[in-house]
């Protein structure tokens, strides 16, 4: 845990004391495009190196009842039998966290008993903290276009509809910043959790705490030249990189950040993002008995013929009763 | 076998989380948590790689010499054949959804349980080979050295894992740690590590047609013996085929069925039913055995012993195979079967019931229908006279089996026959049936008796949920789908839940049966007199 803070805050320190002694250029334009390429290269080359290894078997976990009687109601979402319902169960796992959304505690109470309890704080915080982000990702680009379309003039202010403070404060800085608190918080303090996680669970919070922070400070406490800023992230879009003066070292932290977080992307859990679409357990029907799966790497079959059970039990075979392919005159002649 | 602890000293012994990390701790081989390993024999027979004489509460192994690197050339090779697999080891967040979802990890409380950590297990030695954040970064990314110690903790946490995938149904990527631990499962098999308990009846079912090693002439005795009580209870002499060409359908069920009390019952559940409505079936000696423990061992175990369904279906000349109650068996034939050995037999056709006319277009192209789905079907369209009053000093719940719930959605099916030919009966509580359903702790080729305590522990959350239902509601009788179950739920059911009787589904659709030329009905199956309906 400390490993992973220790490693965020240094990454901070290096963007302050990069932007502070010269290397603004390398800060603000180099590493950005290295980090696009970076992320968008590995993130295609980790899909694609998951997609070379075949689906050898369809093997969905059910999660509700099969289509099998006209009569029988079934689950069309949680156990599909088409491949619309495959694509509704993902769209539900996808945009919705169905399957998170199921969680429950459990505890052992005296009596014994057992006692499962709801539990969708993970959920709900998972969910707000995805859409959050998602959020902050579109309303940034008021950045990269320009004019600035209406949606986005839109979503800004229904994001700061609360009108507090001067500049407007969003709603999802906050809840974003509550999320990664109530995951990181999570981490710390439940058992269970703690004993699980790695470093490599609590850096990409940092990271991306770090990274909020930097924008939140940026935006509402140092308040950097934005429009010095958008003249640097539309030279970027634009490929005609330019490094305007006076924007302030808050800005380079945030953007660093953003670097170190797409080049780390791809390379580490934050690929669930892509994973999740490639998961043989939730994107195949449940249709097999139906439709046959085929295993490109189905080894031959090898098994026990029935002519080599018959050679060996023919006798107890024909003394039970049993009919017999071959008698014993016909198996004895044909040696 | 170890002793047993009482419920309650068995609850008091779970263990607090320890202080060291999960890679700093060793498992304890005491005895009661470890299966006995696979006959050598066996092993040579089945051209299983690398056996030789091991056990696992010895110091040494006997690992094969250059083990290192069977396992890195196996790992591999698996990654690069299930896309599963390489996406599981990946995109796991730890976000702990799963931790609490295993019945091992509930009743034994060691962390190595957490779904997630017995993952890690395999997870930390992919990171050190296959991904340079693990080669570079080592224990600090996750990663760990593969030494002979992590062959063990995966020996003791592999085969404690029942591959149930509750876990999977709460995991938001749904990762599957039926498919980790399978794999696992067949990384030690390339050492040679494999137990008795799975390997034996792969063996006899590959060699005698089911996991009990029944020939075919006892098999024949046995079921014969069955029809004598059929007849005793109803006055009805029965003849089933055995081995006959011609026959519209394959019945094929677990071998269990055929031997060992309370399955028995079932089976002879089933052989009054197909003689009630004149079903056109045959038994087969040499595919006689439904369930696969090959599935257990490796993929082409598993087909290897499934292959038999279809060559005899073939064989002789049936067009369609009936399945009989039995959970794993189920997930390899819903899932699996069509795969390894389709496309079916060329005069095999789409199952149609010969009784109803009902297509079962479910099963259009492995042609292999659930006797739950058939008898759900016959009772829907009245074609059987049912007496549920003769089930009705029982109070019934029904456990789903973990494979046809979560590996098929065989849910509905089953209640549907049960609330036809029971009058009283009741759901446990809803975290823990259908889709949420939890292992009788034996499930995978766990059901041994030489780990009596990890099944106790795994089976306490069944077993307290059957509880509930029993002091709640007065239920004296969990109905179940399954072989295993059979076997593995009458001892989980008087530990936890005294009192409770385990049966068949088919049982107590044979007991409420009202058949043709039978006579008046005193007795069960089971040959108990029925309340109510005493000799006058």
């Amino acid at each position: 845990m400390f490993i992973s803070l220790l490693a965020v805050i240094a990454l901070g320190c290096i963007a302050w004391l990069g932007a502070a002694s010269g290397f603004q250029y390398l800060i603000g334009v180099v590493l950005p495009y290295a980090a696009v390429l970076v992320f968008i290269g590995g993130f295609v080359w980790r899909m694609v190196d998951w997609a070379k290894s075949p689906v050898p078997f369809r093997i969905p976990t059910t999660g509700g009842q099969q289509k099998s009687l006209d009569w029988i109601k079934p689950a069309r979402l949680d156990s599909p039998f088409t491949t619309a319902g495959t694509v509704g169960r993902m769209l539900l796992e996808v945009l919705l966290f169905r399957s998170l959304f199921r969680n429950t505690s459990v505890e052992i109470q005296k009596g014994p008993r057992v006692v499962y309890y709801s539990a969708k704080w993970l959920w709900l915080f998972a969910l707000l903290f995805h859409y959050c982000f998602l959020l902050i990702f579109i309303r940034h680009f008021r950045f990269f276009l320009e004019p600035v379309p209406f949606a986005l003039t839109a979503i800004e202010f229904v994001d700061g509809i609360m009108q507090i403070g001067v500049p407007r404060m969003f709603m999802s800085d906050v809840l974003v910043v509550a999320a990664l608190g109530f995951l990181l918080a999570r981490r710390l303090f439940s058992e269970k959790v703690r004993y699980i996680s790695l470093a490599n669970d609590y850096f990409p919070l940092f990271l991306l705490l770090g990274l909020v922070g930097s924008g939140i400070w940026m935006r509402y406490f140092a308040k950097v030249d934005i429009a010095a800023v958008k003249v640097l992230t539309m030279g970027l879009v634009t490929m005609n990189p330019v490094l305007p003066e006076g924007i302030g070292a808050a800005f380079f932290i945030h953007i660093f950040l953003l670097s170190c977080l797409l080049a780390y992307f791809p390379f580490s859990k934050l690929m669930h993002m892509g994973g999740v679409f490639l998961s043989p357990t939730r994107n195949l029907p449940n249709n097999t008995r139906a439709v046959r799966h085929v295993n490109p790497w189905n080894p031959p079959k090898k098994y026990r013929t029935y002519a080599e059970y018959e050679d060996e039990f023919r006798e107890l075979m024909e003394e039970a009763g049993l009919p017999v392919d071959k008698t014993s005159e016909e198996a004895a002649a044909a040696e | 076998m170890s002793k047993l602890p009482t419920p309650d000293k068995l609850i008091a012994t779970i263990p607090a989380f320890p202080m060291e990390g999960w890679m700093d701790t060793k498992p304890d081989f005491k005895p009661g948590t470890w299966c006995y390993p696979a006959k050598v024999d066996n092993m040579k027979a089945l051209g299983m790689p690398n056996p030789h004489e091991w056990s696992a509460d010895q110091e040494d192994w006997n690992l094969p010499e250059n083990w290192e690197e069977i396992i890195y050339e196996g790992l591999k090779a698996r990654l690069a054949k299930h896309r599963s697999l390489k996406v599981f080891m990946d995109i796991c967040v730890r976000c702990g959804a799963c931790a609490d979802k295993c019945h091992f990890f509930i009743g034994t409380g060691d962390p190595k349980n957490m779904p997630v950590l017995r993952a890690e297990l395999l997870r930390s030695v992919y990171r050190r080979d296959f991904t340079t954040a693990g080669k570079l970064l080592g224990k600090l990314a996750g990663a760990r050295k593969l030494d002979k110690d992590v062959i063990k903790e995966w020996f003791y946490y592999f085969y404690q894992c029942t591959e149930c995938r509750r876990c999977s149904l709460f995991c938001p990527y749904g990762i599957d740690t039926a498919e980790i631990t399978a794999i696992a499962r067949e990384l030690l098999h390339e050492l040679g590590l494999g137990i008795h308990w799975i390997m034996e009846p792969v063996f006899n079912c590959n060699r005698t047609g089911n996991h009990l090693g029944i020939q075919p002439h006892a098999f024949k005795e046995i079921v014969e013996f069955l029809c004598e009580d059929i007849e005793t209870v109803t006055g009805i002499k029965i003849n089933p085929p055995f081995n006959e060409k011609g026959h519209e359908i394959v019945f094929i069920t677990p071998s269990g069925d055929v031997f060992a009390d309370p399955g028995i019952y079932t089976f002879m559940g089933y052989l009054m039913l197909f003689h009630e409505i004149g079903l056109d079936y045959t038994l087969s000696t040499y595919a006689s055995e439904g369930g696969n423990f090959g599935s257990f061992t490796t993929f082409d175990m598993a087909k290897k012993l499934n292959a038999k369904m279809y060559a005899e279906a073939e064989r002789l000349g049936s067009k369609w195979i009936l399945g009989g109650e039995c959970g794993h068996m189920w997930r390899v034939v819903h899932q699996y079967m069509d795969t390894f050995n389709g496309p079916t037999p060329p005069k095999m056709e789409v199952p149609r019931s010969p009784i109803t006319g009902t297509v079962f277009k479910n099963a259009a192209s492995t042609k292999m229908v659930h006797i739950a789905e058939f008898t759900a079907d016959l009772i829907k369209h009245n074609k059987l006279r049912l007496d549920p009053s003769r089930n009705d000093h029982l109070t019934v719940t029904f456990h789903d089996s973990c494979n046809p719930a979560r590996g098929m959605g065989l849910l509905e099916e089953p209640r549907y026959v049960l609330k036809n030919v029971c009058n009283n009966y009741v759901d446990m509580p809803e975290n823990t049936i259908r889709e949420q359903t939890f292992c009788c702790g034996g499930g995978s080729g766990l059901n041994t008796d030489e780990i009596m305590e990890i099944r106790m522990r795994g089976g306490l959350p069944r077993g307290n949920a059957l509880r509930y239902v029993q002091q709640k509601h007065g239920v004296n009788t969990m109905a179940c789908i399954c072989a295993i179950d059979r076997a593995t739920l009458p001892p989980l059911a008087n530990y936890w839940a005294p009192g409770v009787t385990v049966y068949g589904t088919h049982e107590l659709v044979a007991n409420a049966l009202v058949m043709r030329g039978e006579q008046k009905r005193t007795m069960d199956l089971r040959q108990e007199e029925l309340p109510g309906m005493e000799d006058e």
